[in-house]
């Protein structure tokens, strides 16, 4: 057994203790889930569960969930090894991510897409008999506008087809065709009109009562100096040289200044990721705060 | 020392932002936080609508984007709660769907238990619809072409918050909690051009820099990352002495290990540079 080796498995055998110590001797023990009844059937059967807190009058405890918890301690573990190294742990959980994404997204599509959205237009009473039985009692009538999309959709497949691929490309020219409609003239309203309009803005401001405001100027002042400076940046048809230069060239701070805002956002997003990390389990699965 | 630090292994640098992060969410230090005037914004567009306004709450993220995001909708549906507004919710996002139950069983049905708020009447969950952009134009200009029923697959017409609703520009507020596409953006760009509507929204630390130019003529308020969320708790605070315990606050509790961590990154850096043009002065780099 090499040095590295020993060293990991007297810090797992500790690490062991230690929750077992925590489990037995303390009073918070360590994550347990329990839920209380959310509804219950005509005949007094509990059809549904939420989570409860333990004190709760009809709380009980909740193997399934406090097994879900602990899993989830043990994956968010696999997955901060990989700070150290590359192993079997973080691998497992890392595909255990890909492959509960990949069935979630799989089985919302055929729901939310192919049942709610399809089959309650094209045969409302088989879809209320067989997938939806909640599904709007009023509806009887087929609407058969909605076979054009399926029938779309059953092209797509065609592309597996040998000698019939090129239907494929129906519902793609379909699909590119009314998105670039869309998004032409919305696009273009929002983001170049309005914005173009949002930077047409006074440089010397004055409050209701006429007096002068600096740092409102100054900000519109930088504003428009700043996109000024960054179009320039951006233009091509002259060399950037001389003046063209030096105002590319603060382009180019600008362009900078808004880019390390930008990482400056991303490390601030991925530090509260690890935080609930953490507060899941020093919280929910070693109680170590919070009762 | 030099060698030292520049063979370092990024290992301690692990270790070091595992504790910066650790040891203030165990400690649950907080610190305070001034609401900025685009986080004013929003709260200001909540709180002076009239009780019983109709607010389309649009919460477009997934779980991998709550830590940051989940604060934010829960401020602005305990903000309409408290202001008694109808709310009607929905999601771009097919991961979404559990984040709005989540919302509305920890908000409406357990910290406001006591309003006894009713579905259908108070608040409506029309929950995911798959199209991305062109949900947006639906529910912007004919919300029962995309909605004909809620997430339960009851009929609109059925329900009375919903009945008289036509379309987007029924609703006095949307509030847009963003993680990317399809989000803040793509609601300011389809929602928000084709009508009068007042858009505030929620955004991912990732998403705010290109949500800024939109503010303040095309989003009338923005609350940017978990800092945003902080402030609007501490704004809800301000106005309702219920919310001023820290500890009902997510985004203001996850605040202290963000700052510890900025201090420990900021270090680093400064560091690093130090290093960097040391070595290059003995013309190691």
């Amino acid at each position: 057994m090499s040095r590295e080796m020993r060293l990991w498995t007297v810090l797992f055998v500790l690490g062991g203790l230690a929750l077992l110590a925590k489990g037995t001797l303390t009073e918070s023990g360590l994550g347990r889930l329990y839920v209380k009844p959310a509804r219950t059937a005509e005949q007094g059967e509990v059809i549904a569960w939420t989570a409860a807190e333990p004190m709760e009058t009809d709380a009980r405890l909740s193997p399934a969930r406090t097994v879900g918890l602990w899993i989830a301690a043990f994956l968010t573990l696999g997955i901060f090894s990989y700070l150290y190294r590359d192993n079997v742990l973080y691998k497992l959980a890392e595909s255990i991510i890909v492959g509960v994404s990949a069935g979630y997204y799989f089985v919302a599509g055929f729901w939310d897409s192919i049942v709610a959205q399809l089959l309650v237009e094209l045969a409302p009473d088989f879809t209320r008999a067989h997938f939806r039985p909640g599904f709007d009692l009023t509806r009887h009538d087929t609407d058969w506008w909605f076979v054009v999309p399926l029938v779309l959709s059953v092209f797509l497949f065609c592309k597996f087809v040998p000698g019939v691929g090129w239907l494929a490309r129906w519902p793609l020219a379909f699909v590119v065709g009314t998105f670039a409609g869309l998004r032409l003239v919305l696009f273009l309203d929002a983001d170049f009109v309005s914005q173009i309009r949002n930077t047409i803005m006074p440089l010397v401001v004055y409050s209701a009562d006429g007096s002068f405001l600096v740092w409102s100027s100054l900000r519109n002042l930088g504003i428009i100096l700043s996109v000024l400076a960054c179009l320039t940046y951006f233009f091509f048809s002259v060399e950037h040289k001389g003046a063209i230069g030096r105002v590319s060239r603060i382009g180019i701070w600008v362009l900078m200044i808004t880019f390390g805002a930008s990482f400056a956002f991303t490390v601030m997003g991925r530090i509260t990721l690890l935080t609930k990390r953490f507060e899941f389990l020093f919280v929910d699965w070693l109680r170590l705060i919070g009762g | 020392m030099l060698d030292f630090l520049t063979t370092l292994d990024r290992r301690w640098i692990f270790l070091m932002m595992a504790l910066a992060v650790a040891i203030p969410v165990l400690t649950q230090a907080t610190f305070p936080e001034a609401p900025t005037p685009p986080t004013r914004a929003v709260f200001k567009a909540v709180e002076d609508l009239p009780a019983g306004s109709l607010v389309l709450l649009a919460f477009d993220y997934d779980p991998g984007s709550a830590p940051e995001l989940q604060p934010m909708a829960t401020a602005f549906t305990r903000h309409c709660c408290l202001k008694k507004h109808k709310m009607i919710f929905l999601t771009l996002w097919p991961t979404g769907t559990p984040m709005v139950d989540q919302t509305i069983r920890d908000v409406i049905d357990g910290e406001f238990a006591d309003l006894s708020l009713k579905y259908g009447e108070d608040y409506v969950n029309l929950g995911y619809r798959p199209g991305n952009e062109v949900t947006i134009k639906g529910v912007a200009t004919e919300i029962r072409k995309l909605y004909n029923t809620d997430a339960n697959g009851t009929s609109l017409d059925d329900l009375p918050l919903t009945k008289p609703v036509r379309n987007l520009f029924d609703t006095k507020l949307l509030l847009n909690v963003s993680a990317g596409y399809p989000g803040a953006k793509e609601w300011v760009q389809y929602g928000g051009t084709l009508g009068e509507i007042k858009i505030g929204v929620g955004v991912t630390g990732v998403q705010a820099p290109q949500m800024y130019p939109y503010y303040p003529d095309q989003v009338l308020g923005m609350l940017a990352a978990l800092k945003g969320a902080a402030e609007y708790e501490a704004a809800l605070g301000d106005r309702y002495e219920q919310y001023r315990d820290p500890k009902r606050n997510a985004a203001i509790l996850r605040m202290g290990p963000q700052l510890f961590a900025h201090l420990l990154m900021v270090g680093l850096i400064v560091l690093g540079n130090v290093v960097h043009f040391a070595n290059r002065r003995r013309g190691v780099a």
